[in-house]
């Protein structure tokens, strides 16, 4: 079997927000990067777990620059065997939709993860347009997968329950939390990764499909009203007429 | 799988860990991708398997042993020996980084890493046979075979070259008398380091194993520091020790030092993160505890206890990174190395007074990690070379004069 995990990067949970250029670009200064969480602890960790029982291998592809070397070298430290980059900015989802499918085609790969979305952009996007431009099935919101010859049994995370579905492969998956459980990469996988290729591949000529007009950032927390619990008139008043949400 | 809030040992809940790393200077730039990879997963390993447990295990004074797997696969034990042994072959940058991470956690886990690196598996791949080398070291990497080093002596602490510990010659094997005090590790060690002085006066190095007749391990009970890290004595009566154990050329008391050095090293490192600890707690703490009517963070004194220490753990992190850079290009002197650990460890215990005050009465309790820290300090400014006597190592250094024998 070949896995393929569509991996991405995101600033670090803990990163102070802000715009530049009039509201359109995000201020990348002092911003540490991580591994999209839903990539790293549930997309690679199950590929790899699926490959450590079924036998195959685990690739990872990133649209993006030098810069993300980084995050791919920690996917191979988790376990991935080998990595694609694909050499450029990743401007909207289309572009890198695109530029990964491009790969993918020549590459027969069984299932293509993805995370359900990134933590910064939280667009969801590109494993349906990956999907669409692979002519595969979909499944997204994917919270557990197994894999038995070239039937997959996949359960989704629905409004207020669960759906099982059943595909063949090939196909994508987007995964959500409960997939599969973070590893730490540890002393050896880091050393091995020194050791492992990462293929850095020239795009084909796409053009992104959006731009970003602005961003706006949500109103700052105002400060909290403690309410008697015995003045429930006051509770009301003040849901009405302040926070208008009654 | 197992729920990683909850300690599973005596089922009692676990407080989440809410530590976040400071880097006012951006030193962060000074590493490399690999170093920070090595240092963010040592760092989310602690997170996982150390903060829910350590409270617990600290104050029922336990080592918790279920942790030395662990240790081996983030690479705590030995990381700078070559790949052939069972290391990582990584820089002495790496190994430092992986140090300041396992603090951040306990100073007693890191002990049990400082020993079984820079004081079991540098000696014996440093000075050690090559059958030595192949027998333990790759087994000491992976924390299935466990090691300590012993060097102090009851009466023979910040002047080890006083000590009382004798080897015979004995045709095969030598006669090995004596024991030795304030060892961590040694009552679950598989194998000790061992000085001790042969029949011409000189200290000689050699690896003795647990279950040699005449070999004992005594536990030391009633400390209030380091109390997640077993120490106790060694005791050697008439334990014979095969002379294939011996190291075969060093002489003196530079076996020892050179050990020493790198463990202290390691020392610099580590201070740095159990002060980021109390930094990053009393941060916190100072911007949610209100106080006439104000966060306490809002209070010039308090601002000023918060301010000067990320000012000294910004400078002891350059210290740290610098001493790195030196030790990886084989030129850190042991004073230069003096200098970093006396510095560092000092400026981590002055950090964790302050931050207990700035907890005030929450301060003093296990709901917090400072008084933990601040307990453990108390060893690590004593151990591998005291305060004072690491300000006598610089003061001969700078001046040309040994005010060691008054
Ligand atoms: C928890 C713990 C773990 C340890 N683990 C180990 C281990 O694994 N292996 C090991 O070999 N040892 C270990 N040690 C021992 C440690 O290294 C010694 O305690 C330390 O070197 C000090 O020796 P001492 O306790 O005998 O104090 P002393 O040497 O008696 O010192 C007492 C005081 O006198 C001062 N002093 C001594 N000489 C001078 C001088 N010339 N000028 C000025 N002041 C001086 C010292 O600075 C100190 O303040 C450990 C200690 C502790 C507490």
């Amino acid at each position: 079997m070949k896995f393929l995990v569509c991996i991405s990067k995101t600033p670090d949970t803990t990163t102070k927000i802000g715009f530049v250029d009039g509201n359109t670009r995000f201020d990348t200064e002092r911003v540490q990067y991580i591994l999209n969480p839903y990539d790293e602890w549930y997309a690679l960790v199950r590929a790899i777990e699926l490959k450590e029982s079924n036998g195959g291998s685990v690739t990872v592809i990133n649209v993006g620059s030098a810069a993300n070397d980084a995050i791919i070298r920690k996917a191979l430290a988790i376990g991935a065997d080998d990595a694609v980059r694909i050499n450029a900015e990743d401007t909207d989802a289309f572009f890198v939709a695109s530029q990964i499918a491009a790969h993918a085609k020549d590459n027969a790969f069984d299932v293509i993860f993805a995370g359900k979305e990134t933590i910064d952009y939280n667009g969801s996007e590109v494993p349906a347009m990956l999907a669409e431009m692979l002519d595969m099935p979909f499944v997204s919101y994917a919270s557990h997968l197994d894999l038995a010859g070239n039937e997959a049994t996949i359960s989704r995370d629905i409004e207020g329950g669960e759906e099982v579905v059943s595909v063949q492969t090939p196909f994508v998956v987007s995964a959500a939390k409960g997939m599969a459980e973070q590893r730490i990469p540890n002393m050896k996988g880091i050393m091995m990764s020194k050791r492992k290729p990462l293929n850095v591949v020239e795009p084909t000529a796409v053009e992104a499909t959006s731009v970003i007009s602005s961003y706006t950032l949500p109103p700052a927390k105002s400060e909290v009203k403690m309410v008697d619990p015995e003045n429930m008139d006051e509770l009301v008043q003040l849901l009405h007429n302040e926070a208008k949400v009654l | 799988m197992s729920n990683p809030t909850v300690d599973h040992q005596n089922g009692r809940a676990a407080k989440t860990d809410l530590y976040q790393a400071h880097d006012y200077m951006l030193v962060d730039e000074l590493l490399t991708e690999e170093q920070k990879l090595i240092r963010d997963s040592a760092r989310a390993w602690v997170k996982k398997e150390v903060s829910p447990i350590i409270e617990d295990y600290a104050e029922r004074a336990e080592f918790p042993s279920q942790l030395l797997k662990g240790l081996g696969e983030i690479g705590a034990f030995g990381p700078t020996i070559p790949e052939e042994y069972g290391g990582a072959g990584m820089d002495y940058t790496s190994y430092g980084l992986l140090m300041q991470e396992l603090e951040r956690g306990d100073s007693g886990i890191r002990s049990t890493a400082s020993v079984q690196s820079s004081l079991v598996m540098f000696p014996i791949y440093k000075f050690g046979t090559e059958e030595q080398r192949r027998k333990y070291l790759p087994k000491l990497a992976t924390g299935e075979m466990m090691g300590c080093f012993g060097l102090t002596e009851p009466d023979h602490g910040s002047n080890p070259g006083g000590m009382l510990s004798t080897i015979k010659d004995a045709g095969d094997h030598v006669i090995l008398n004596g024991s030795k005090m304030w060892i961590s590790n040694s009552p679950f060690a598989d194998i000790a380091v061992v000085w001790a002085k042969d029949e011409e006066g000189k200290i000689r190095g050699m690896v003795v194993e647990r279950g040699a007749e005449g070999f004992t391990t005594p536990t030391i009970h009633k400390k209030w520091s380091l109390r997640a890290s077993a120490t106790g004595e060694l005791v050697f009566e008439d334990v014979k020790v095969p002379k294939e154990n011996l190291f075969p050329d060093i002489r003196g008391l530079r076996g020892p030092l050179t050990c020493l050095s790198s463990a202290r090293f390691g020392i610099a490192w580590g201070a740095i993160g159990a002060a980021s600890d109390c930094y990053d707690t009393a941060l916190r703490y100072s911007q949610e505890r209100i106080q006439f009517d104000k966060p306490i963070g809002a209070f010039q004194l308090t601002q000023k206890k918060l301010a000067e220490m990320i000012t000294e753990i910004t400078k002891a992190q350059l210290l740290a990174w610098r001493l790195g850079q030196l030790k990886d290009q084989d030129r850190a002197t042991p004073a230069q190395i003096s200098m970093g650990k006396r510095n560092n460890v000092n400026m981590a215990l002055e950090i964790a007074r302050e931050c207990r005050q700035i907890l005030g009465g929450a301060g003093i309790s296990g709901e917090y990690p400072i008084m933990r820290h601040m307990m453990n300090l108390e060893s690590v400014v004593t151990y591998e070379g005291t305060h004072d006597i690491h300000l006598l190592i610089t003061g001969m250094d700078v001046t040309g004069f040994n005010a060691f024998k008054g």
